[in-house]
């Protein structure tokens, strides 16, 4: 599918989806309470088959945390990028795709430990580096520690 | 007696596999949970070694990233850092002279031969085999000593730069590279003699261990571990960079999706990598080693990702820019990570002794899992 049609289905799906074309692969902006089902029609339709992420990655930008989704169909060849926003910085809760692609249940723990983005229905939501009891975030922007971050 | 035989044999229980393990090649802890000799689930606890990559670069220059990249796949660190630099060329729009191109591609095969061959030394230690590691790390050597001539490096080289190369290489290069080849080509025969028909080794890899397509593609399993369950993911093939679709290789692939599977998808590989550099090793044209980059490397602002086919599996560079000279955030995909991630689903039900050979087979490198 080329990148026209990708974006007259993503639209089909989640019509209030933002589709940006012209970066390194089409970008779908949506809602956080949509990303569960618009990601599971990706991956069942027959065609878009999103059926391989081959990255996820949880982002601080600032005034608020994201992940992104990097999905590729094994068969058709195409790509697409998924970009989410949690709602609150403060509680930042979203839904987990690890039953639409089982890589995520060890990405989203990573992204857990690391950023403190809380994944709904997740099977095992622990650190999975990070010790138990660790305090904080790192890969926030406003994590600090004296002794580790040298500035 | 025979009760305590009988009770242990019915009993569910815990037992941790490392983390100072030989047989996980590094610091990795697998809480298996067993009854009897049967594996009934393993949990990985990784972060011994985690060194927070992604957080220190994000006040490092571009230039500098390359010497942590490095430091992740040690065994691919010449293709850990093609992805980096090729984010920043992609993302300045430079052009590189034919002669990079050239030398990386090479260079990236060599590092992929070097690996699959320490793979196959310690996958014949896992099995016992401790013939296959004395004869695998005699074979390596050549390599190493190729990387040390031209680079200063042998394990971690921080030879590749946003631009180019950090040096030109050596004039003996080519020669011993051909030298290398020639001595290998027989060698790999030999391999296949000592190891790939040894009835021990075929009887602990062939039909265990199994992970079928689907679940290799669920579990973002890559590399010659998802080709051995029959996974087209060779970025060199789909995503081409560099000089591969200017080279003839074949993507090696197998459908059984068992140990054994993997271990002869490794094995062809190194035969495919020798076609490369063959391909190439002749026609190393004459120019620049580098283009000249400003000293301050600043990418406009944006979202870039890199994919390259590193030894285990996709390796992907994500890089965040606000358009200053320090990146805003670093993402490292790295195969080890969604690799492990499949274990639980290919181990259980199998026996604790051939955990092992699994383990061997999906070939771990620790610190790329930790970063």
């Amino acid at each position: 599918m080329n990148n026209e049609q990708l974006t007259a289905k993503i639209l089909s799906f989640e019509p209030s989806a933002e589709v940006k074309d012209g970066l390194q692969y089409l970008t779908a902006t949506v809602a956080f309470d949509k990303l569960h089902t618009l990601a599971k029609s990706l991956r069942e339709s027959k065609d878009t088959n999103f059926d391989y992420l081959f990255c996820l990655t949880g982002m601080d930008y600032g005034d608020s945390l994201g992940v992104i989704y990097y999905l590729e169909s094994t068969n058709l060849k195409h790509q697409l990028v998924l970009k989410i926003v949690c709602a609150d910085k403060e509680k930042p809760v979203l839904d987990t795709v690890c039953d639409i692609w089982k890589t995520a249940e060890f990405l989203e723990r990573e992204v857990f430990d690391l950023l403190g983005i809380d994944f709904n229905n997740h099977p095992d939501m622990r650190r999975i580096f990070l010790e138990e009891d660790w305090v904080g975030y790192p890969l926030r922007k406003d994590y600090s520690d004296n002794n580790i971050i040298v500035k | 007696m025979a009760e305590i035989i009988q009770d242990i044999q019915e009993q569910e229980y815990l037992i941790n596999m490392g983390p100072q393990h030989p047989s996980t090649h590094g610091v990795l802890r697998l809480v298996l949970s067993l009854r009897g000799e049967t594996v009934l689930s393993v949990q990985p606890h990784c972060g011994y070694i985690h060194r927070g990559i992604e957080k220190m670069c994000e006040r490092l220059t571009y230039q500098q990233i390359i010497h942590l990249t490095d430091r992740l796949d040690y065994l691919s660190a010449h293709i850990n850092n093609h992805a980096v630099c090729m984010l920043v060329e992609n993302a300045l729009g430079v052009e590189l002279p034919e002669r990079v191109k050239y030398i990386r591609t090479i260079m990236d095969e060599l590092a992929r031969i070097a690996s699959h061959q320490l793979w196959w030394c310690s996958f014949g230690m896992d099995l016992g085999a401790l013939t296959a590691f004395f004869y695998g790390l005699r074979d390596r050597e050549p390599i190493l000593d190729i990387f040390e001539e031209s680079t200063g490096g042998r394990l971690i080289q921080s030879y590749y730069t946003p631009g180019g190369l950090m040096k030109d290489i050596h004039p003996g290069f080519q020669k011993r590279v051909k030298d290398f080849i020639k001595m290998f080509r027989k060698k790999i025969n030999e391999y296949d003699q000592l190891l790939s028909g040894n009835v021990i080794m075929t009887q602990r890899t062939q039909g265990i261990g199994i992970l079928t397509e689907e679940e290799a593609i669920s579990f973002g399993v890559t590399g010659p571990s998802g080709r051995g369950s029959g996974f087209e993911c060779d970025i060199r093939k789909h995503h081409p960079y560099s000089l591969y679709n200017k080279v003839e290789f074949k993507e090696i692939l197998r459908t059984e999706g068992d140990s054994f599977a993997r271990y002869s998808v490794r094995m062809d590989e190194m035969r495919e990598s020798l076609n490369i550099i063959e391909q190439l090793i002749d026609n190393i044209p004459a120019g620049d080693f580098s283009v000249k980059m400003k000293p301050v490397i600043k990418l406009p602002e944006g979202e870039y990702y890199q994919r390259v086919e590193a030894a285990r599996g996709e390796f992907g560079v994500f890089i965040s820019s606000k358009g200053e000279k320090y990146p805003y955030r670093v993402k490292l995909r790295s195969p080890n990570f969604s690799n492990l991630s499949a274990l639980h689903s290919i181990a259980h039900g199998q026996k604790i002794a051939d955990l092992v050979a699994i383990g061997a087979s999906l070939d771990y490198v620790i610190p790329d899992i930790d970063r």
